[in-house]
């Protein structure tokens, strides 16, 4: 579609005949095709599969012909209930049997099947409970966004400060440009696997975090439920910022210079020429920055799937994982199809969300 | 413009024709092999040996290997599977085969009776009573200990006759960890992960007295995964980390013991000859823990069977006779350190023979193996079990962990009429 409109803008007053015209659009058609061909077959094809296999019960490896379950994978996944159950404050395991009463897969209560996502206990051991149908569902939505919501930002910030500096013109600034975009031309699998070494109890993050952080007691970060999180959070964004600073830097030199000496020559000093030459010319460039890093961040998967498995206790199971693990450890593809399809949905709403708050006013 | 296309469109049936053509060239059938073992050189190189052989023992058939990773193994077959192009011969493990039987990517084996009678029953695999697999080898589990250490502390050193109770156990950590000389009392092993899990805690849970399923008829996880049995077992095991006796964040290299910074490892005997060289005669193989119900070790490894697809079942099934023959057992053993499948290939391999230095293992594997749960439901069971061990050593109750686990099980065998 691009491309027809950029043959029509190019439309000269008359001056070609048609036929160089028509060629010149079979000539498109011929470019674009393999392009086309390609992510038809790997992109637009699964995409229409997770979707149609959401409505059955699908299963990796089974005798049986997958059969169609309506919106039964849907609203196992979004389903939710709030319920208060009667306890014993001496004795959790009142509170717990009662619980499973309701919630056992053969119990004819409403909250059959249902998993726990939140528990509130009261002094008078009875508790309010929030039973999700998939609880790892929420927990795993949950994780990606705080992962999407911490790392834009920082990744983000972190990229346009390297490009600043780097768009100095200081000697050398090839080799640092090449430095920070090492980790981005890295395996992810292989920068996974040599930050678990330096989250260990010996490894290099505890002896930095005991220098900087007085009475830091050095633990394997990885296996903490409250640290493994922020620990993938800052390993990506170190891998990921190069290639945003290369982005930003590219908007950093589409600002024309003649602005910089105005605002010099109008006496702006460092901060002001940032905030009213800089910033307003990288608009653009921060519109798409934002909706990448968000984007890739919502997809977060080979971390987690190298270094914790989605553990400790689930902090770090993040929507892709969790699609993965119910479709192709535990098989059930036609389930983990329908987390799929609510994650595009989801992916989807975001970008537009941020669209709209990023648009011009005009 | 066109011309390039049509000398390209050409070029492609061209080849097309050729590779048609070679595949279908007369002389000796091609049987295709599929094997876990890429990487590990010395199983690779057995399985090599063998095929080889067999490849000159006789001018019908032609076997062909092509290697996998572990890791990607399985997949690599449920891909195949899923695009009808599986080979002829696969290997499997075993836990995993009556999935596969179910799913129907197998077919049952015919192998000479008296071959199979040989077999131990740690290297055979039935599923609905057919054989669908055999092997040459059991992996067995054991306790790595050094003599000295123990002897220095006061303790005990267990035999198969007479292993450590539960309270006995419970002492021993205790005393290594007030030794103050240890890291860690014990290794279990909890930085490997996938098959791993149950393979090496669902025999504790057994000994503890409880299970993963009702075996009786495989249709019933509640009741028996969080039965009182199985929650003790859950709040003990988890109990041996919160109290520091073993490392949450145990790494998956296991070289502690080795470096002697860790006092016992539980592991396979896979690992044995590492330790064996190490400590020599200071290296003592204990029996697993009698947590009340006797001690119990995990049986069924890789063995070898036919797909469901296979073209050439006569011939497939006579290479996993030729394979299973002693010299090739022997080799296996003495290479990767595995229990030989039958007696008296045991004899030739001098680790195992009577009064080796693994022969022990070989009474373990007699006296105290089970097999994980003969189901198609076993594929499920493993992954909810090892979630459920690994949120307890991270700090989940024991009940809600395995309360989860049940219902997760019950709902897979109910959404799968049971796996009938």
């Amino acid at each position: 579609m691009k491309l027809q409109s950029l043959v029509r803008k190019n439309k000269p007053h008359g001056f070609f005949g048609s036929s160089i015209q028509s060629r010149s659009k079979r000539a498109s058609l011929a470019f674009i095709a393999p392009a086309v061909f390609l992510i038809g077959l790997f992109l637009v094809v699964p995409v229409i599969m997770a979707f149609s296999l959401g409505f059955t019960d699908a299963k990796l490896a089974s005798p049986k012909a997958p059969a169609f379950v309506g919106f039964d994978n849907f609203s196992k996944i979004i389903s939710l209930g709030q319920v208060t159950v009667d306890g014993d404050p001496s004795n959790p395991d009142v509170l717990h049997d009662n619980l499973r009463e309701l919630t056992r897969p053969s119990s004819d209560s409403q909250y059959s099947g249902m998993e726990v996502l939140t528990e509130t206990v009261k002094a008078d051991g009875s508790a309010d409970i929030v039973l999700a149908g998939d609880a790892l569902f929420w927990k795993s939505l949950g994780n990606t966004f705080y992962f999407a919501a911490a790392v834009a930002p920082f990744q983000g910030g972190l990229a346009l400060l390297l490009a600043l500096l780097i768009n100095a013109p200081i000697k050398g600034r090839v080799i640092f440009r090449t430095v920070y975009f090492l980790p981005v031309v890295t395996s992810m699998v292989v920068v996974s696997i040599l930050w678990i070494f330096m989250y260990q109890k010996d490894g290099l993050a505890n002896i930095l975090l005991s220098a900087v952080i007085p009475g830091w007691e050095p633990q394997a970060i990885l296996t903490n439920p409250d640290l493994a999180m922020p620990a993938i959070i800052f390993m990506s964004a170190w891998q990921g910022v190069g290639f945003h600073m290369i982005i930003w830097l590219s908007g950093l030199q589409t600002i024309p210079g003649e602005l910089y000496e105005a605002a010099r020559v109008d006496g702006a000093t460092r901060l002001q020429q940032f905030k009213h030459v800089t910033w307003p010319g990288l608009r653009t460039t921060f519109v798409f920055v934002l909706i990448i890093i968000s984007i890739q961040a919502m997809g977060l998967f080979t971390q987690v799937n190298v270094m914790t498995k989605g553990g400790p206790l689930d902090s770090t199971r993040t929507l892709v994982f969790h699609a993965f693990n119910e479709g192709y450890e535990k098989q059930n593809v036609g389930y983990s199809s329908a987390i799929a399809v609510i994650f595009f949905i989801i992916v989807v709403l975001v970008s537009i969300i941020q669209r709209r708050l990023t648009r011009d006013k005009d | 413009m066109k011309n390039t296309h049509k000398l390209l469109a050409v070029a492609a049936i061209g080849a097309l024709l050729l590779s048609g053509c070679s595949a279908t060239s007369s002389g000796p059938k091609t049987i295709t092999m599929w094997s876990h073992a890429a990487g590990n050189d010395q199983e690779i190189a057995t399985v090599k040996e063998a095929i080889a052989d067999f490849n000159g023992s006789q001018t019908e058939y032609v076997v062909k290997l092509e290697e996998f990773p572990q890791e990607s193994y399985n997949d690599s077959i449920a891909a195949a599977a899923a695009s009808k192009s599986l080979p002829c011969l696969i290997d499997v493990d075993g836990p995993i085969m009556p999935n596969w039987a179910w799913a129907g990517y197998m077919q049952p084996i015919t192998i000479n009776s008296d071959l199979e009678n040989s077999l131990i029953a740690g290297a055979k695999g039935y599923y609905g009573g057919k054989l669908y697999s055999a092997g040459a080898w059991d992996a067995a589990l054991g306790m790595l200990a050094r003599k000295s250490v123990l002897n220095d502390l006061g303790i005990r050193i267990p035999t198969v006759d007479s292993p450590w109770t539960k309270t006995e156990f419970d002492g021993v950590l205790k005393t290594i960890k007030a030794s103050g000389k240890f890291d860690y009392a014990i290794d279990w092993g909890n930085g490997w992960t996938g098959e791993w899990f149950p393979y090496a805690y669902s025999p504790v849970l057994q000994s503890f007295g409880g299970d993963l399923i009702d075996r009786a008829a495989f249709d019933k996880a509640d009741g028996v995964v969080n039965s009182a049995a199985s929650v003790e077992f859950g709040k003990w095991f988890g109990s041996t980390f919160a109290n520091g006796y073993a490392n949450k964040a145990q790494t998956g290299d296991r070289t502690e013991f080795i470096g002697g910074t860790i006092a016992l490892q539980y592991n396979g005997n896979w690992a044995v000859k590492d330790a064996y060289e190490k400590y020599g005669d200071d290296l003592a193989i204990l029996p697993p823990v009698d947590f009340g119900n006797g001690p119990k070790i995990g049986a069924a490894s890789w063995q070898f069977g036919v797909s469901s697809t296979c073209g050439e079942v006569a011939g497939a099934n006579k290479f996993i006779e030729y394979i299973l023959q002693d010299k090739y057992i022997v080799a296996f053993a003495n290479r990767i350190g595995l229990i030989p499948a039958t007696a008296t290939a045991a004899e030739q391999v001098p680790n195992y023979a009577t009064g080796g230095p693994f022969s022990v293992f070989v009474d373990f594997s007699n006296k105290f193996a089970v097999k994980r749960p003969e189901t198609p439901a076993y594929l499920l069971i493993s992954k909810v079990f090892e979630k459920a061990v690994a949120d307890i050593i991270n700090g989940k109750s024991a009940k809600t962990a395995l309360d989860g686990a049940a219902d997760e099980i019950d709902a897979d065998l109910t959404a799968n009429n049971n796996y009938k």
